[in-house]
C-alpha cells in the first residue's frame, strides 16, 4: 500500500526522526490559516500517490499569504499523472545548505533491508542509480542486529568525509529510519532529500513510504490512510471481496485461478492481437459467490465484450469449476460472450457440464484465448 | 534421485488440523509421501485420520519419529514463527506453503536457517514433487510422470500448466518446484538450477519466471557459466502494467525495473531459449535437446 508524504511523516515522527512540522489542507483558506499558524516562508506541496510532483508544478515556496492563496488555488484539483490533488501540505520552509538521499528496501538477493545513502540528495535516486551508481552507498543490514553503530556512522562518514558531527546525524538518522522500515512493516522507506541548514540542524523534508500488504493484518491503524479517492473503484471492489485484480484497458476480462497464469493469459491475449481488460486471479476454489464477484467487478467496465476463464484443475476438480461457474452465470444476466477453458483433474466431466450450457468450450489456452478475441470483436 | 528430497524425506505437517493443512496431508499420504506426525500446538495427543499422531511441538516430532523435513500449512501471523520452530528442531527441508507472510518476518528468519543449514522452499509457493520420491505441498499428483526434465517455477498453476503439457508430450519430471512468488523466498532459480545441474536424473530442464526482482536474470548467468544441459524458459507479465502487484507480492515492476523484456534480453543473451507462449515450451525443449 502507499501512503501520502503527511503520513509518511506521521510514521517518521513517531520513531523520532526530525521532521519540520505540517498539516493538511483540503481547501484555500484552510492553507492560508495553516501558513499564518507556522509563520512565512512555507511550502505547499501537493499530496498524490506519485513522484514528479516538483516538476509538475505541485510543490511551491510562499513566502507572502498571496503566494500561499495563489499556490494552494493552483495545485488543489491539479492532475499530476492521472492523480487528481485533494489535499496540500503547508511545512515550514527551511533554508539548505546541503541535502542527501536516505533509503530502505527489501533488497531480494541478500533478503535483507537494505540501506541506500547519496549526497546526491534531493534529485531522483532512480537518475542517479543509472548515471552515477558510485555515488550510492549501501548496506544491507543485518536483522539479527539492526543497524550498529559504527555502520550507521560509517556511511555517514562515506556521505561528509569531513564532518563528525554531521555524520554522527545522518547515521543515527538511519538508525530510527531501520526501525520505522522494521516496525511499520514497510517495503520502501525514503527520505529524500535529508537537508542540513546553514546551522548544522538536520531535517527530513520529503518522505516516502509503501506499506507491506501482508503486513496490515498486525496494523490496524494503517486501513485509515488508504486514499480511497486515489483507488480505482473496480479495484477497490475487489479489494474488499478478497479477489486479486488489476485494471487494464482492453476488452477482454480474463478469470484465472493463479497469479502466474494469469499473468500468462493477459500475456497471450496481447500476443493474439487482442487487450486484456484485467488481471484477475480467482485463486483455487470454485466457490460460485466468488465467481460472481468476479464478473460483477469485470462486467462494470463497459468495454468488456467477452469474458475468459482459463482455469487450470490441480487439486480443484474441474467439474467442480465448471458447476460453480455455470451456477454463477446462471444467477446473472449477462449479455456479453463466455469462453470457459477447463484443464487439468476431471477435464471430461468439466466439459461436459459446460456443452449443455450456453458458455463457449475451450480445450487449450491458445484455442480460448484465440476465441475470446474474435467473440470481442 | 530428485532434488532437495530422498527415500530418507520423512514429513512433519504444521498445521496439519486445519482444513488445508488435513487436506493436503491426506494427498500427500495418498502419494506416498512418508508422513510421520503433525504439528498443532494445542492439539497433542490427537491422531489425524486414526494413521498420524499430532503433537503440540516439533521437537517432539523429531524426536518420536526422526522427522526431518517440515511442510508449513500455518496461516500467515505464525509461519514465520513455524519455520524458526521447524529449523530450530533440526529439520534440515522447510516448505512453507503459506501466502501473505509479511515480508520482515522472512528476513528475520533466513540468517537463523543459514547458522543450522536448513533449506527454506517458499513461502507462498506450492511446494515440490519428485515422482516417485515424494510430494511436499500441494501440486496435484495427477498430472506428473516419473522421468528426466527438471521444473522450477515462481508461480503455482502455470507450473501445473507445464508440467501437463511435458506429461502429454511423455516427457516425464524428475522434480517439479515451485519456489513461490514472494519477495524473500528461501530458494531461489540459482539455489535450483545448481541442483539441478548436479543431479544425475534430471537431464534437461525448465524455468518459469515472472515480472519483479531480477533472479531471472542472475539464474541467466549462471547457466551461461555453468550449465550444459538443455534449458528452456518462460517469463509472465509481459502485459503488466508497472508499479501494480499482480497477485503476487513479488510480480511488480518497479521503478523500470523488473519487466519481461528485461528478463526474456538477459536470458536469450545467455543463450537460452526463451518461449513466447505456454504452448512453446515443450517444442522447444525437444528442438535443442537431442537425446
Amino acid at each position: 500500500m502507499n501512503i501520502h508524504e503527511y503520513q509518511a511523516k506521521e510514521i517518521f515522527t513517531a520513531y523520532g526522526l526530525p521532521v519540520p512540522g505540517g498539516k493538511v489542507a483540503g481547501a484555500v483558506d484552510e492553507a492560508v490559516a495553516l501558513a499564518e499558524e507556522y509563520g512565512l516562508p512555507v511550502m505547499v506541496k501537493s499530496q498524490v500517490l506519485t513522484g514528479g510532483r516538483g516538476k509538475a508544478g505541485g510543490v511551491k515556496f510562499c513566502e507572502s499569504m498571496d503566494d500561499v492563496r495563489t499556490a494552494a488555488d493552483a495545485i488543489l484539483g491539479m492532475d499530476i499523472k492521472g492523480h487528481t490533488v485533494h489535499k496540500v501540505l503547508i511545512t515550514p520552509a527551511v533554508d539548505i545548505d546541503s541535502e542527501f538521499y536516505i533509503g530502505m528496501l527489501i533488497d531480494r538477493n541478500t533478503k535483507r533491508v537494505l540501506l541506500m545513502a547519496s549526497a546526491e540528495g534531493g534529485v531522483e535516486i532512480e537518475q542517479v542509480a543509472k548515471d552515477t551508481p558510485e555515488l550510492i552507498f549501501k548496506h544491507a543490514i543485518d536483522p539479527r542486529f539492526g543497524l550498529l553503530d559504527h555502520e550507521a556512522l560509517g556511511m555517514g562518514l562515506k556521505l561528509v568525509p569531513d564532518d563528525i558531527k554531521k555524520a554522527r546525524q545522518l547515521g543515527a538518522t538511519m538508525q530510527k529510519l531501520y526501525r520505522a522500515f522494521v516496525g511499520a512493516d514497510a517495503s520502501l522507506a525514503e527520505i529524500n532529500p535529508f537537508i542540513f541548514t546553514p546551522t548544522g540542524e538536520g531535517h527530513a523534508i520529503d518522505a516516502k513510504v509503501n506499506l507491506d500488504d501482508n503486513a496490515l493484518f498486525r496494523h490496524p491503524g494503517y486501513e485509515d490512510l488508504r486514499d480511497l479517492a486515489a483507488e480505482d473503484r473496480s479495484e477497490r471492489k475487489a479489494r474488499v471481496a478478497g479477489l486479486s485484480f488489476v485494471k487494464l484497458e482492453g476488452n477482454v476480462g480474463c478469470l484465472v485461478n493463479g497469479a502466474g497464469l494469469a499473468m500468462a493469459t493477459m500475456d497471450l491475449v496481447k500476443y493474439y492481437g487482442g487487450q486484456p481488460a484485467n488481471f484477475l486471479d480467482i485463486g483455487g476454489s470454485s466457490n460460485p459467490e466468488k465467481v460472481v464477484n468476479a464478473l460483477t467487478i469485470i462486467l462494470e467496465d463497459p468495454e468488456v465484450k467477452a469474458i475468459l476463464f482459463n482455469i487450470f484443475g490441480g487439486i480443484t476438480r474441474c467439474d467442480d469449476v465448471a458447476k460453480g461457474i455455470i451456477k454463477a452465470t446462471e444467477s446473472m444476466d449477462i449479455t456479453v460472450p463466455i469462453v470457459v477453458r477447463l484443464t487439468g483433474t476431471n477435464e471430461t466431466e468439466g466439459r461436459a457440464l459446460l456443452a449443455k450450457t450456453d458458455l463457449h468450450p475451450a480445450e487449450t489456452m491458445d484455442e480460448a484465448v484465440q476465441k475470446a478475441i474474435e467473440l470481442a470483436g | 534421485m530428485a532434488i532437495f528430497v530422498d527415500d530418507s524425506t520423512k514429513v512433519v505437517v504444521q498445521g496439519i488440523t486445519g482444513r488445508d493443512g488435513g487436506f493436503h496431508t491426506r494427498e500427500m499420504i495418498a502419494y506416498g509421501t512418508d508422513v510421520v506426525a503433525g504439528v498443532t500446538p494445542g492439539r497433542g495427543g490427537q491422531v489425524f485420520d486414526d494413521k498420524v499422531p499430532v503433537y503440540d511441538s516439533v521437537a517432539e516430532a523429531v524426536e518420536k519419529h526422526g522427522a526431518n523435513t517440515s511442510v508449513i500449512f500455518v496461516p500467515p501471523f505464525g509461519a514465520a514463527g513455524a519455520v524458526f520452530e521447524a529449523a530450530d528442531a533440526g529439520c534440515k527441508l522447510v516448505v512453507c506453503i503459506t501466502e501473505g507472510v509479511p515480508t520482515v518476518d522472512m528476513v528475520k528468519v533466513m540468517p537463523f536457517l543459514k547458522e543450522r543449514g536448513v533449506r527454506l522452499i517458499g513461502p507462498n509457493c506450492p511446494g515440490l514433487l519428485a515422482p516417485g520420491i515424494a510430494k511436499l505441498g500441494i501440486l496435484p499428483a495427477s498430472i506428473v510422470k516419473d522421468g528426466p526434465v527438471g521444473l522450477v517455477s515462481r508461480s503455482g498453476t502455470l507450473t501445473y500448466e507445464v508440467v501437463y503439457q511435458l506429461t502429454a508430450a511423455g516427457l516425464g519430471q524428475s522434480t517439479c518446484l515451485g519456489i513461490g512468488g514472494d519477495p524473500v523466498i528461501g530458494t531461489n532459480f540459482l539455489d535450483a538450477i545448481e541442483a539441478f545441474n548436479a543431479d544425475p536424473k534430471t537431464e534437461a530442464f525448465v524455468m518459469i519466471g515472472e515480472i519483479g526482482g531480477d533472479a531471472e536474470e542472475r539464474a541467466a548467468e549462471y547457466i551461461k557459466a555453468h550449465v550444459k544441459k538443455p534449458v528452456v524458459a518462460f517469463i509472465a507479465g509481459q502485459t503488466a502494467p508497472p508499479g501494480k502487484r499482480m497477485g503476487h507480492a513479488g510480480a511488480i515492476v518497479s521503478g523500470g525495473s523488473g519487466t519481461a523484456a528485461e528478463k526474456i534480453k538477459a536470458l536469450e543473451a545467455a543463450g537460452i531459449p526463451v518461449a513466447e507462449r505456454p504452448l512453446d515450451i515443450v517444442p522447444k525443449l525437444q528442438e535443442i535437446w537431442k537425446r
